[in-house]
C-alpha cells in the first residue's frame, strides 16, 4: 500500500475545502436555518409532535441525512471527475498507485467534508430545538458510514460521467427525490397505506430511519433493516468500484 | 548492461479500430538522451503513454528497469517521470501544492528542501505560491516539467517539451535535460525539430505510422550528414564503368547517363581533383557536374515518405 500517496491525494482535496472553508461553513448554516424557519416554524406550528418528539427535533436527523447525502456525492463526484475533465488524471494513472488508494484518497476527502457539513448542521439544529441523543455511538457511525456510501457512490458517478450535465443529473434525478420522499421531513406512519407500501422500496428511507433511530429511539423500520441496507448500499458501491478497478473503464484507453 | 527502457513488440488499436502503434521493438540505455522525431499523428504520445501506463497496450510488453510495466507497475512507474504534451494542470491550484501532490503520488517521503532545488532549477520558487492560471505558458510547461521531477525519476519522458517556448526557454530547457543527463537519468523526448535533436540527442529514433522507422546514434547520423554526392552528367550512356573507375566508388544511375560520387567533406582528401583527371583520361564527355549533401530533415522526409 503506497500510503504516501493516499495521504498526498487526501491533503490535496482537503487543500481545496480549507481554503473555501468559510463557504463550506457558511452554507450549511444558512440553508439549515431556513428550513427551521419554513419548516420548523410554518409547518411546526401545525403539526404538534411527531410520534412523541417536538416536529422541529422531528426533522433534524432528515435534514442532516439530506444534506449529507447530496454533499458527499456531489463532493466525491466533482472530486474524481474535474481531473478526467481537465486531463490531470494522466498524473494518476502514470503514478505507482492501484486503484484502492485512489478511492480511499479520494473518497476519504469527500466524506471527511461531509461529515464536517453534518456536524454543523447538527450543531445549528442544536441552536433552535433541544436535542437530545439516546444513541450517540449508533448516530456517529450512521452518519460516518451514510458519508463514506454515498462518497463512493459520487465517486462512481464521477468516474461514468461524460460531462458535466451527467454530472449533476443523478444527484439531482435520483439522490435528492428519493432523500424527499425518504420520509425526511414526515413519518412513513403519516402517509396513506399505499404511499407507505411505495416508501418501503425507497433505500434511503431504511437509512433515515436507523439515523433517527439513534436520535429519538424510534423509527418507521427495524434497526436492523437499516444497517443490512446501509451495509448492503455500501457492499454494491464497492462492488461496482472493483468492477471499475478491473477493467479501467471509462479511466483507460 | 540491460537496457532500461525495453520495448517488444508493442502494439496499441484504440477502440474504433485505428492502430497507432504496429509492433514496436524500441532498447533505451541507462543516461542517454533519445530523440523521437516524427510527424503529427506518428504514435509518439501513444508510444509514451503505454509505457506510463496511462493507455493500455492491445499487444506487446514493456520493461523498466526490469520491471514489466503492467504486472509489476509499482516498480515500473516508481522510475519513471512524465511531461505530457498538453499544459494539464489545476488552475486554481498553486505551483508549490501540485508539485507537492506529484511528490506524494509516487510514494516519496516529503521534502521541501528537493522541491526548492528543482522549482529554483526551473526559476520558478519565486511563483511557488502563484495560482497555476496567472503563470504563461512557457511557465505552466515547467511546472509540469517540476513536478515530473520532484519524484526524482531515473527515467524521465518529456513530449514535446519545447512546443511553443520561446527560443531562450528553448536553451534553458536543453540546459537543465544536460543536468539532468549528468546525473545519469535516461531521457526521452519527441519532438517536432530537428535542429533540437541534433543538439541534445545521443541517439535519434525517427517513428511514423506507428513504426519505428529508424534509431541511430546520432554522430553516425551526422556522418551521414557530413556525406556529400557529386552528380556528373556525362554525354554518352554508359552501361559498366571504365576498369580505371571501379575503384574509385563510383556508380551508375539506371539511365547510364549520370555518375554519382559520394565523398566525405571532413575527409582530409575528397579524390575529386583524381576523379576527374580520370574521367579525362577515360575520354568521358562531362556536360554537367552538381553536389547534394543529405542533411538530417532529409533523412527524416526521406523515411517518412517511404513509409507513406
Ligand atoms: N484516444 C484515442 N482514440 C483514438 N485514436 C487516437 C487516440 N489518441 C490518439 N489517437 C490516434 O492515434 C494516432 C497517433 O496519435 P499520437 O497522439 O500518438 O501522435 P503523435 O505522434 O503524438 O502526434 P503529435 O506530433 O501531433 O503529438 C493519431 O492518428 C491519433 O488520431
Ligand atoms: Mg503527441
Amino acid at each position: 500500500m503506497n500510503f504516501a500517496a493516499v495521504k498526498a491525494i487526501y491533503l490535496y482535496e482537503m487543500a481545496r475545502f480549507w481554503r473555501t472553508l468559510l463557504q463550506s461553513f457558511v452554507s450549511p448554516v444558512i440553508s439549515t436555518s431556513l428550513y427551521f424557519v419554513v419548516f420548523g416554524a410554518a409547518i411546526g406550528s401545525r403539526i404538534d409532535q411527531v410520534e412523541g418528539v417536538s416536529y422541529g427535533a422531528f426533522i433534524v436527523p432528515g435534514l442532516i441525512m439530506l444534506s449529507v447525502m447530496t454533499q458527499a456525492t456531489s463532493n466525491a463526484s466533482f472530486g474524481i471527475y474535474f481531473p478526467k475533465f481537465i486531463g490531470t488524471i494522466y498524473e494518476l494513472l502514470s503514478a505507482p498507485v492501484n486503484f484502492l488508494e485512489i478511492v480511499v484518497g479520494y473518497v476519504g476527502a469527500a466524506a471527511t467534508k461531509s461529515l464536517f457539513i453534518g456536524v454543523v448542521i447538527l450543531a445549528t439544529a442544536a441552536l433552535f430545538v433541544d436535542l437530545e441523543i439516546q444513541h450517540p455511538f449508533a448516530m456517529l457511525a450512521f452518519l460516518v458510514l451514510t458519508c463514506i456510501s454515498f462518497s463512493l457512490l459520487g465517486f462512481i458517478i464521477g468516474i461514468w460521467a461524460g460531462n458535466f450535465e451527467q454530472l449533476q443529473l443523478i444527484p439531482l434525478l435520483i439522490i435528492t427525490p428519493l432523500v424527499f420522499l425518504g420520509g425526511s421531513f414526515y413519518s412513513v406512519s403519516m402517509l396513506p397505506p399505499v404511499w407507505q407500501t411505495i416508501t418501503h422500496f425507497n433505500p434511503v428511507l431504511y437509512l433515515i430511519s436507523g439515523f433517527r433511530w439513534a436520535f429519538f429511539g424510534q423509527a418507521d423500520v427495524p434497526i436492523g433493516l437499516s444497517l443490512l441496507a446501509i451495509a448492503l448500499f455500501t457492499g454494491l458501491c464497492l462492488a461496482a468500484i472493483a468492477w471499475i478497478f478491473r477493467t479501467g473503464w471509462r479511466i483507460r484507453q | 548492461m540491460a537496457p532500461i527502457v525495453e520495448v517488444s513488440n508493442l502494439t496499441k488499436t484504440y477502440k474504433g479500430g485505428f492502430q497507432a502503434l504496429g509492433g514496436v521493438n524500441l532498447e533505451i540505455e541507462e543516461g542517454e538522451i533519445l530523440a523521437l522525431l516524427g510527424p503529427n499523428g506518428a504514435g509518439k504520445t501513444t508510444l509514451i503513454s503505454t509505457i506510463c501506463g496511462i493507455v493500455t497496450p492491445t499487444a506487446g510488453s514493456v520493461r523498466v528497469g526490469g520491471h514489466d510495466t503492467i504486472t509489476d507497475y509499482r516498480a515500473a512507474r516508481s522510475l519513471i517521470g512524465l511531461v505530457p504534451q498538453e499544459l494539464t494542470l489545476e488552475p486554481f491550484e498553486t505551483v508549490m501544492n501540485t508539485v507537492r501532490l506529484s511528490r506524494g503520488l509516487f510514494g516519496k517521503p516529503k521534502d521541501d528542501a528537493h522541491i526548492e532545488k528543482v522549482l529554483r532549477q526551473l526559476s520558478l520558487w519565486d511563483k511557488k505560491d502563484n495560482k497555476i492560471m496567472m503563470l504563461s505558458g512557457g511557465m505552466k510547461r515547467r511546472v509540469l516539467i517540476a513536478k515530473a521531477l520532484s519524484h526524482e525519476p531515473r527515467v524521465l519522458f518529456l513530449d514535446e517539451p519545447t512546443a511553443g517556448v520561446d527560443v531562450e526557454l528553448r536553451r534553458d530547457m536543453w540546459d537543465v535535460v544536460e543536468e539532468l543527463r549528468k546525473t545519469g537519468v535516461t531521457i526521452i523526448l519527441t519532438t517536432h525539430y530537428i535542429e533540437e535533436a541534433e543538439a541534445i540527442a545521443d541517439r535519434v529514433g525517427v517513428i511514423a505510422k506507428g513504426e519505428i522507422l529508424l534509431v541511430q546514434d546520432k554522430a553516425e547520423l551526422m556522418a551521414q550528414m557530413g556525406q556529400k554526392q557529386l552528380q556528373i552528367d556525362i554525354a554518352t550512356p554508359v552501361s559498366t564503368l571504365p576498369v580505371s573507375l571501379v575503384d574509385r566508388g563510383l556508380t551508375v544511375e539506371e539511365s547510364g547517363t549520370r555518375l554519382i560520387y559520394t565523398y566525405d567533406t571532413r575527409a582530409e582528401r575528397t579524390g575529386i581533383t583524381a576523379l576527374l583527371n580520370d574521367l579525362q583520361a577515360e575520354n568521358i564527355q562531362m556536360t554537367d557536374l552538381s553536389t547534394t549533401q543529405s542533411s538530417l530533415e532529409e533523412i527524416f522526409v526521406g523515411l517518412v515518405k517511404e513509409s507513406a
